[in-house]
């Protein structure tokens, strides 16, 4: 393959824009858009647009682990759907290198009716290979999933976990030039997880070209060697992993800063949280965290309502959420409130966390999200230290004890 | 193996590639025969299904066209004339009420993953053919069993299938796409699958319509091929050179039609659908 002269992926001004109903209704079934028609034969259908990719120009190499980040709806979806193929762009033009093969859910392209082996040829044919490359393969994919034994079974008759890892062994096992996957890591046990990551990784080493969309950073910066950072539909940054996350990171704040302003916030806005206090700027992993809420009044607003408090870590990852009606909390609206609400466990590994604020009736009321930043010390909670590497997994600290019988 | 893949935004009339059509025929095997896997799977008397109905149907079209309405069947007993008329309408009606709701009902599919969207509705043919070769030889034995024997216009029967095929999966193309978008097709097309098969002469002979309607009948490109298929499988007279030509016509015209009216949908299924 002359992989010397072209990039896996070469894109020029790549743009998408969608369509969405603007004010007016859009008819959905075909007498309604005869009517409507009929009525104004000569109107022209007026649509809001909306951009959700603008201008974006980049070139991709072989043998590259490519991560593609972004907060939510900065159109890093769409962008895995233009380069395979799913939904068309607007403008611009994409070059690919090679077949690309998708693996953008898990489990698309299964029929519940059918055994796992009938599955394993529909969804080769369904990624682009032949019989004859699924039949060369049909034993290395089995061997992957571990199904053996289920072979002739219905794939409805299959647990969720056989089902995803039937899924991921025929995707995997794919021999197009470049493989794109959308957040499917997060499926399977430890054990299956460990053999995905590794199995992508070979992929990339053989010379072809992995493309992963992702919110956890984590994921991507052990399998990706270099990465793309989105910002609202434009690419804003292509390099090395770090600088990505960095900036993926810095974008917490940013929006952090601009959500002060409650006008700028989601919600009805029927009430809005005037400000959160922290009891301090930092704390230690197992001492008591403290924030209060100051929340406004309403006079207008009927019945009580409710808080719901995140707190999330640097990856953008809810480690918990604390909703005021799991404690039998409600408030009234008709006076202002000063709300503390007491954090006692787990405890917390050190690094940055964010606190989002949301204040719900029936509809959300007010949307805050990174309303408190506060940072956790890296001081051991435990009774005795360790090397780093027995702290390093886990999103939190559990309080634990092992007891001899 | 190398070449370069370029995509670009469509343009306003754009022809499938066939290239790229040859190159995912996997995805039509893989589809049809999991359309008659699934079909006969969990069934008690599975692939007799493909023979009880178009005999349950000729049976009811003898009794209510050749007894009680006492119609002429041009000297062929008329259960094995309603037989061979139903043969080559489920081929038609087969193809176009399974071609219809394939694409909304592979959804999760083709907003998910790439392949040319046009084998969705295309690879439901697989199937009905396999029910018209089934149900065919059913119409063989029926032949020996009536002594009756078409002659060499027999050989032509592979063309009028095609033919019959081609007109359904022009109109099923069309319809599965438009059903992307607007959901009253799936109420429409069942319903003018019945009304064709009253207005064509499936149960009745072409003969026993009265003279003023003929030339209404004879616009109908499914009377064409049913005359096409009787005179090959019963060996009624030949219908005329003109309705030969012209149904060969039509049903590629109809299909290429389909398939373009399919690729003018077909840029916004993804969002759409």
């Amino acid at each position: 393959m002359d992989k010397t002269k072209h990039p896996a992926i070469r894109v020029s001004g790549l743009g998408k824009t969608y369509r969405i109903g603007g004010t007016e209704h859009r008819p959905t079934t075909a007498s309604e858009a005869a009517v409507q028609r009929m009525r104004n034969p000569l109107h022209k259908s007026t649509y809001a647009q909306f951009e959700a990719l603008k201008d974006l120009t980049f070139d991709i190499p072989w043998g590259e682990a490519v991560g593609i980040i972004g907060r939510n709806g900065a159109g890093k979806s769409t962008l895995l759907k233009m380069l395979t193929r799913i939904t068309a762009p607007t403008h611009g033009r994409i070059e690919l290198g090679g077949r690309i093969g998708s693996l953008l859910e898990v489990g698309t392209g299964f029929h519940p009716e059918l055994t796992g082996k009938e599955n394993i040829y529909l969804n080769g044919a369904l990624l682009g290979m032949h019989r004859k490359e699924i039949a060369q393969r049909f034993d290395e994919i089995v061997d992957f999933s571990g199904v053996e034994k289920f072979l002739g079974t219905p794939v409805k008759r299959y647990s969720s976990g056989m089902y995803v890892r039937l899924a991921f062994a025929v995707a995997v096992h794919l021999d197009t030039e470049i493989l794109a996957i959308d957040e499917v890591l997060a499926v399977g046990d430890a054990e299956f997880q460990r053999k995905s990551l590794a199995k992508m990784r070979d992929v990339a080493t053989d010379g072809r070209t992995v493309l992963f969309v992702s919110h956890q950073a984590q994921t991507v910066s052990t399998l990706c060697s270099s990465a793309i950072y989105l910002e609202s539909g434009r690419m804003v940054y292509q390099g090395d992993v770090a600088g990505a996350l960095a900036l993926y990171r810095d974008s917490f704040e940013k929006f952090a800063v601009s959500q002060m302003d409650p006008a700028r916030r989601p919600g009805s806005g029927e009430i809005r949280t005037r400000a959160v206090t922290l009891s301090a700027d930092h704390f230690d992993p197992s001492g008591p965290k403290a924030v209060t809420i100051h929340l406004d009044s309403n006079t207008d607003v009927i019945g009580q309502y409710y808080v719901s408090c995140h707190i999330n870590d640097l990856n953008g990852s809810v480690i918990a959420q604390c909703d005021s009606r799991l404690v039998g909390q409600w408030f009234d609206p008709a006076e202002p409130h000063d709300v503390t609400l007491s954090l006692n466990g787990p405890w917390l590994k050190p690094g940055r966390y964010t606190v989002d604020v949301y204040l719900c009736k029936t509809g959300v009321l007010d949307a805050w999200e990174g309303a408190a930043v506060f940072e956790v010390l890296p001081t051991n909670p435990y009774p005795e230290l360790a090397s780093d590497e027995a702290m390093s997994r886990g999103l939190v600290l559990a309080d634990f004890t092992y007891k001899r019988s | 193996m190398s070449q370069i893949i370029v995509i670009t935004p469509p343009r306003r009339f754009s022809l499938p590639r066939l290239s790229e059509l040859w190159e995912a025929r996997e995805v039509l095997y893989q589809f049809g025969q999991r359309d008659i896997i699934l079909r006969y799977r969990q069934t008690a008397i599975g692939v007799a299904w493909v023979l009880l109905q178009p005999i349950a149907a000729a049976g009811i079209f003898s009794i209510v066209f050749g007894r009680v309405a006492k119609l002429d069947s041009g000297g062929v007993p008329y259960f094995i004339f309603s037989y061979m008329g139903m043969l080559a309408w489920n081929l038609f009606a087969g193809v176009v009420t399974r071609a219809a709701p394939s694409l909304v009902s592979n959804q999760a599919l083709v907003s998910k993953v790439f392949f040319p969207r046009m084998l969705v509705p295309l690879s439901t043919t697989l199937s009905v053919m396999l029910d018209f070769v089934v149900a065919l030889g059913l119409g063989v034995v029926l032949l020996v069993v009536y002594g009756i024997n078409p002659g060499w216009p027999a050989l032509l029967l592979p063309v009028w299938a095609v033919l019959m095929v081609l007109l359904g999966a022009g109109a099923g193309l069309a319809a599965s796409a438009i059903m992307v978008k607007y959901r009253d097709v799936a109420y429409i097309v069942p319903w003018l699958v019945q009304v064709m098969l009253f207005a064509s002469p499936v149960a009745y002979s072409l003969d026993s319509v009265p003279k003023n309607l003929q030339g209404l009948y004879a616009a109908n490109p499914l009377t064409w091929i049913l005359e096409e298929f009787r005179w090959s499988l019963l060996g009624s007279a030949a219908p005329p050179t003109w309705q030969i030509g012209a149904s060969v016509v039509v049903s590629l015209g109809v299909f290429v039609v389909g398939a373009l009216i399919f690729q003018q949908f077909e840029r916004e299924f993804a969002d759409v659908i």
